[in-house]
């Protein structure tokens, strides 16, 4: 299986009394909480943190896009991308991804992604989330009527901008381009893999099926609440006939390793409870623009919570409802699995069976999380590299992977020289 | 689709007809006697028939035609992608209702489509009456962002009394439950399809060339569209206008105070 290193980048400090004083972490945070000189820091604290994965082995680094938000720096991450593209040689670089409705044209995705592809030799995954409400309706103010429609006409251009040979025009219904004919050209062909971070939409499953991409459920939750979800995909992979290759899926997951349970629970409350509490402080107003969320899953929703006797237990059905219900405590964040703590065996033997129930492939874990310090960071990480990594390889074993970067050989590409600052004196 | 069928819902005179507009069933109420009035709904659109059309149909024939997306306009705002796209859609459900050259009334999203028709198409509106109309956007006083709100706010900013909008938009027996707040939601969708992020069409720019007479009606405790909008909207009008505030309304003021709102409006294209 592939273990993927994700960072989200979270502002790391927020006061104590956030969720007291502020309404949302999220969309209308108040900019007298960021102080652009200790964010100098945490973003070359982060950076050198998905670095130091890259060195420890993981299988791909991780960054994704959010705006307007407390516990999320990237608005672009491919401006991280192209940093890690230069900093690290043989890791793959996933981004995860671009929200394609909000570029205009779109077609900047797909000169941006082919430009990460070839500065890091064919090392790019290529992920499209539409993305949450508070990024692209709120922050953006992208018309939730028209995201789903923007963003697959926003595909289909970004596809045909990698595939064709020739200058084209793209006579869309949101976007018209007279001469489309990106410089430079992805390496990997006809394209970068394609992963699709979504929600549990149907619609999203047989999508992702009929293209062939990765589907990935980027859920703050955890394996357990995970599970019905997963389950929903599979049977559906199963109605329409595909097999049940573990690396269609991707799943994220917190995990803090110490050297017994103890010892990473003392170790990571304080990280866990900051982004439980603070990081996920959402303002419900921010939960549901009317339009996001497709008639037919709102229909199968209602549905589900006539079911479940109003919804209790229930995931909610965008980001946004789902912050309501969260733990915020130590204790129910182990319990409910929103992460996984442990030895690194017990870490090892819970992951082996995070992946084999929920027969996900791609892994992606959060090592750093909350205001998790650069120090802590990478005690977990090598911790997790040296002693829990090793007893998980083997694990799909059997399956091909057929949605992994397949980079320039590595005799045939640029020597990177490694970063070395002049000194004051020369 | 085949010529409209015309159905008598209720025992008090009400007719149901379906119109086509743009390959949608769109459902158009129509009441009453006397020179025709048309009116287009505001915010929520009309999940129910309400009492202040029983006022206006008391002395006019009052034709009520759903919008694109709002209850009884099945999911036509789904194909409008344009400004030009929504104006023409109205434009074609007003001709098809039999509204062509009526007097025309609306609320809130309704009345900035209304102005839109007499702007636009002067022919085709006899005298206007809009009630707090949605378009204009004041960066120096916003008005409210109807679509970030906590769902148990909204009531309370629709009108003065939010029993009423509660009641309006409460499920009635024997409806489908899964479909009935699926229309909800719809008819919000609708309005933020034509109306997001700010509310703001640009209406502003085409008040000029508004030359029906034209009532403005304000709810004095309208929570969504501040009522210096009316002072711009007044400005910006060439043509005869008057403005009435209505007391104890908010923003759907036709809702709370459907006698006062209702008398104003026939009065005005008496």
């Amino acid at each position: 299986m592939k273990l993927m290193w994700f960072h989200l980048m979270p502002y790391t400090e927020l006061p104590d009394d956030f969720r007291d004083k502020n309404p949302s972490v999220w969309v209308d945070i108040h900019s007298s909480l960021f102080d652009p000189k200790r964010a100098h820091h945490m973003y070359n604290d982060f950076m050198d943190e998905l670095e130091y994965a890259a060195e420890c082995g993981f299988d791909a680094i991780c960054v994704n896009e959010h705006h307007s938000n407390g516990y999320g720096l990237m608005p672009s991450p491919n401006l991280i991308a192209s940093s890690l593209a230069r900093r690290t040689t043989d890791t793959a670089i996933c981004v995860m991804g671009n929200s394609l409705a909000l570029y205009n044209p779109p077609t900047r995705v797909a000169e941006e992604f082919a430009m990460i592809d070839v500065i890091s030799g064919g090392r790019l995954i290529a992920g499209f989330p539409v993305g949450t409400p508070m990024d692209t309706c709120y922050a953006y103010g992208t018309n939730p009527s028209q995201l789903r429609s923007r963003y697959l006409e926003a595909h289909d251009l970004v596809i045909r901008a990698w595939r064709e040979k020739d200058t084209f025009a793209f006579n869309g219904r949101y976007n018209q381009q007279r001469y489309v004919n990106i410089w430079p050209r992805a390496i990997q062909r006809p394209h970068p893999p394609i992963w699709i971070p979504g929600g549990g939409s149907v619609e999203t499953w047989q999508w992702c099926a009929e293209m062939d991409y990765v589907y990935c459920y980027l859920s703050y939750y955890g394996y357990k609440a995970g599970q019905a979800l997963m389950d929903g995909f599979w049977a559906e992979m199963s109605r329409i006939g595909k097999d049940r290759n573990p690396y269609r899926a991707g799943f994220l997951q917190f995990v803090g390793v110490g050297e017994s349970r103890q010892h990473a629970y003392d170790l990571y409350s304080e990280a866990a409870e900051y982004f439980y509490g603070r990081c996920l402080h959402v303002d419900p107003r921010w939960a549901v623009p009317p339009g996001y969320v497709s008639e037919a899953t709102q229909a199968a929703g209602i549905k589900s919570q006539v079911q479940q006797a109003a919804g209790a237990g229930a995931i909610g059905s965008t980001t946004g409802t789902r912050f309501a219900g969260v733990a915020r405590e130590m204790e129910a964040i182990v319990d409910r699995g929103y992460v996984i703590i442990g030895s690194p065996d017990e870490v090892a033997e819970q992951l082996r069976e995070v992946a084999r129930s929920l027969n996900v492939g791609h892994l992606m874990l959060l090592l750093q999380f909350g205001n998790m310090g650069k120090q802590l960071c990478r005690y977990n990480t090598r911790l997790f590299s040296d002693a829990v990594m090793p007893k998980l390889k083997d694990v799909f074993g059997e399956w091909e992977d057929r949605w992994w970067p397949q980079p320039m050989d590595a005799a045939q590409r640029a020597e990177v020289p490694a970063f070395s600052p002049r000194l004051a004196a020369e | 689709m085949n010529e409209p069928a015309t159905t008598t819902i209720q025992d008090a005179g009400l007719e149901e007809t379906i119109i086509d507009i743009n390959g949608f069933a769109t459902r158009v109420w129509r009441k009453g006697v006397g020179p025709k009035l048309g009116f287009l709904a505001g915010l929520g659109g009309l999940p129910r028939w309400m009492p202040f059309l029983d006022r206006l149909a008391e002395q006019r024939t009052v034709i009520v035609p759903s919008l694109p997306g709002f209850p009884g306009g099945d999911r036509g705002h789904s194909v409008l992608d344009t400004h030009l796209d929504w104006l023409l859609a109205v434009r074609e459900t007003l001709d098809k209702a039999g509204l062509a050259g009526a007097d025309l009334a609306g609320s809130s999203v309704g009345a900035s489509l209304a102005a839109e028709m007499a702007a636009v198409w002067p022919a085709q509106v006899r005298k206007l009456a809009l009630i707090a109309p949605f378009g204009l956007f004041d960066e120096k006083n916003p008005p409210t962002d109807p679509w970030a709100q906590r769902a148990d706010a909204v009531p309370g900013l629709m009108c003065a009394n939010p029993e009423i909008w509660k009641a309006m938009k409460a499920i009635p027996d024997g409806a489908n439950s899964i479909e009935w707040p699926i229309e909800q939601n719809r008819a919000s969708e609708a309005a933020a399809r034509i109306f997001w992020p700010l509310g703001n069409t640009r209406l502003e720019k085409r008040l000029k060339l508004i030359r029906a007479p034209t009532l403005l009606l304000w709810g004095n405790e309208d929570r969504i569209m501040p009522i210096s909008y009316a002072d711009r909207i007044c400005k910006a009008l060439a043509g005869p206008h008057d403005l009435r505030v209505i007391g104890c309304a908010g923003h759907l003021a036709e809702l709370d105070q459907p006698g006062a709102v209702a008398e104003e409006i026939l009065d005005w294209t008496a």
